[in-house]
């Protein structure tokens, strides 16, 4: 009895750094954060308590809301699917019985690791529509060049472009670790029945990697619902609003134009979205995702 | 060939693999060479005098070579100042999150205490929250401390368990070393954080290295944070230096594309030279958390 208090306490200690840090980092200001979402505050003097105007406000006065949104779905629409399967057909190339592999893994996975200002700064020169690398290399192909960063139809995918390879890498390499944990008698079952490479690919390799896609499935929509540096560094949110996404509204109400309460309001919904997506996926990942142990 | 012979030709099984085989090659060879053009051309702009920036067809090799572009940057920002800035936060950062969250990791894998689970699934759960979501009233909290413009944002908070991914990476690896040693040590007659300091941490040097590399990576690239915590010039990272540089390079007088690309490859550089040597715990930390710095 006299051990087990012992070691409750000792294990109390060992956790109590996070547990401190939880309480003041983590929790107080996402309390904090939800009352000064209800009033208004710019820094100076104390949040003047305004109930739900900030909710009001941002669902049915601010077009820009809406813009902000619209934009980041679209973001979040294009660039999951692509990275999703961009990097699973990447990592079953790589998972081929080649030489090299680590050479070409080492080159699909450089950009993840480089800051991202330097490689968005190397994308804004690459796409710039005179003088870009992309535009002379479609011009030499006779392809007609594209305004990619200055149009308002083009900005979201030249960002969806830039956020593909900066990531890609990433993505895949998880994946190539979920594909090397598919034990091989499986395929080699399936070869002695006659399987074909698409049965294969249905019926064992997309089941025995579920739990990897799920993983990478939320990862990547959290991270694209929040996509921050790139549009902050390539566009400032231009042109014409058309690449002003949720964060980066968030960010100028909050520190350019010093809206603190209307802020916290943004970041609260935007905390339920992507909340509420992602609980939506665990639901429905019981009906998709396979765990061998069960 | 007619059709039918091609297609006899490729029923041939071995010619099949073959085929398959080197189409895998090259394909694999497109992708990746698409991957790397970017920085390619990066380097190689970087080094381009001005009117070369602005020719069709473009050039990839500079002609002549201007190492001098390096040297006008070092002029134009103070770098070896943002190295310096960053190099201190990402230490102190990390040298907290790597310590801290062994720690951590350790109590939640070897100590059974009422709530365990339950706390565990929180700091599981603080994964999900977004952090753009705590930006403001973090940043009301460390105003209020005054901690603005100081270092203090981008460290202190780090010395509190450094973020469920590193406890995760950490626990994960203390539930795979067994128990055994630590009994051994008690009945030796060590306490429980001198089991853990000279009995269990000196097996953990390859999670702790991986951490640190994560760690590294993280606190470098990180720019968000700085943005908004560092005012003052003399307390810039790289990145914000870069972004300040991008700002005046646009400005005026003769474009600086050419030294922008340089000053991104100094940016770049230092983690492309560590993870030439370190590639194996790079891979291991992604692979192992699934997150980018």
């Amino acid at each position: 009895m006299k051990a087990s208090r012992r070691q409750a306490l000792q294990g109390y200690l060992f956790i109590s750094p996070w547990l401190i840090g939880f309480l003041v980092f983590t929790l107080g200001p996402l309390l904090y954060s939800l009352y000064v979402s209800f009033s208004e505050y710019s820094l100076f003097g104390s949040p003047y308590w305004t109930g739900l105007d900030n909710y009001q406000r941002a669902l049915f006065e601010e077009p820009l809301f809406w813009k902000s949104l619209k934009n980041t779905l679209y973001f979040v629409a294009l660039n999951v699917p692509l990275s999703i399967i961009g990097s699973l057909l990447l990592a079953m190339l790589l998972n081929q019985n080649i030489r090299g592999k680590t050479v070409y893994r080492t080159m699909f996975y450089i950009p993840s690791i480089t800051p991202v200002v330097a490689t968005t700064l190397i994308w804004v020169w690459i796409l710039r529509s005179d003088f870009g690398l992309l535009n002379m290399m479609l011009e030499k192909i006779g392809l007609p060049a594209v305004p990619w960063l200055s149009s308002t139809r083009w900005a979201i995918p030249s960002l969806v472009l830039i956020s593909l390879w900066e990531i890609g890498g990433q993505r895949m390499l998880i994946f190539l670790a979920g594909l090397q944990g598919i034990n091989q008698e499986l395929y080699e079952a399936a070869d002695i029945d006659g399987g074909s490479v698409l049965q294969k690919f249905f019926h064992i390799t997309l089941p025995m990697l579920s739990p990897t896609l799920l993983f990478n499935l939320i990862i990547s929509i959290i991270s694209s619902f929040n996509v921050f540096t790139t549009a902050f560094i390539a566009t400032k949110g231009g042109p014409a609003n058309a690449t002003l996404f949720y964060v980066l509204y968030l960010f100028k109400n909050a520190f350019e134009w010093f809206q603190m309460g209307y802020a916290s309001a943004l970041a609260w919904l935007l905390f339920i979205v992507v909340f509420a997506v992602t609980v939506l996926q665990f639901v429905l990942s019981k009906r998709w995702v396979y765990y061998e142990s069960e | 060939m007619k059709a039918s012979k091609v297609q006899a030709w490729y029923t041939s099984k071995q010619r099949r693999e073959m085929f398959d085989r080197a189409l895998t090659y090259v394909i694999v060879t497109a992708l990746a060479v698409m991957f790397v053009i970017p920085l390619v051309w990066t380097v190689s702009s970087s080094l381009k005098s001005n009117p070369q920036m602005y020719i069709f067809p473009p050039v990839w090799i500079p002609n002549p070579i201007q190492w001098e572009n390096y040297a006008r940057v070092l002029q134009e920002i103070p770098c070896a100042l943002f190295f310096k800035n960053t190099l201190w936060i990402t230490i102190l950062a990390g040298a907290g999150q790597v310590l801290t969250a062994a720690i951590v990791g350790y109590g939640f894998a070897r100590f059974k205490f009422p709530g365990r689970r339950v706390l565990f699934m929180v700091l599981l759960g603080t994964m999900m929250i977004p952090r753009e979501v705590l930006l403001v009233p973090q940043f009301i909290l460390y105003n209020n401390l005054k901690w603005v413009d100081t270092f203090k944002p981008l460290v202190v908070p780090y010395y509190f368990g450094g973020g469920p991914f590193t406890i995760f990476l950490m626990r994960q690896f203390f539930m795979s070393v067994p128990t055994t040693l630590d009994e051994a040590a008690k009945i030796d007659g060590a306490g429980a954080f001198r089991t853990f300091w000279s009995i269990i941490l000196p097996l953990s040097k390859p999670v702790l290295a991986t951490a640190s590399i994560l760690s590294f990576q993280w606190h470098w690239n990180d720019f968000i944070s700085p943005l908004i915590y560092l005012q003052s010039r003399e307390n810039f990272t790289v990145s914000l230096g870069l972004r300040m540089f991008q700002s005046v390079a646009g400005i005026g007088g003769v474009p600086k594309d050419n030294l922008l690309m340089a000053a991104s490859v100094m940016a770049l550089l230092p983690i492309l030279i560590l993870f030439v040597f370190m590639q194996k715990h790079f891979v291991r930390g992604i692979v192992m958390t699934g997150i980018k710095g």
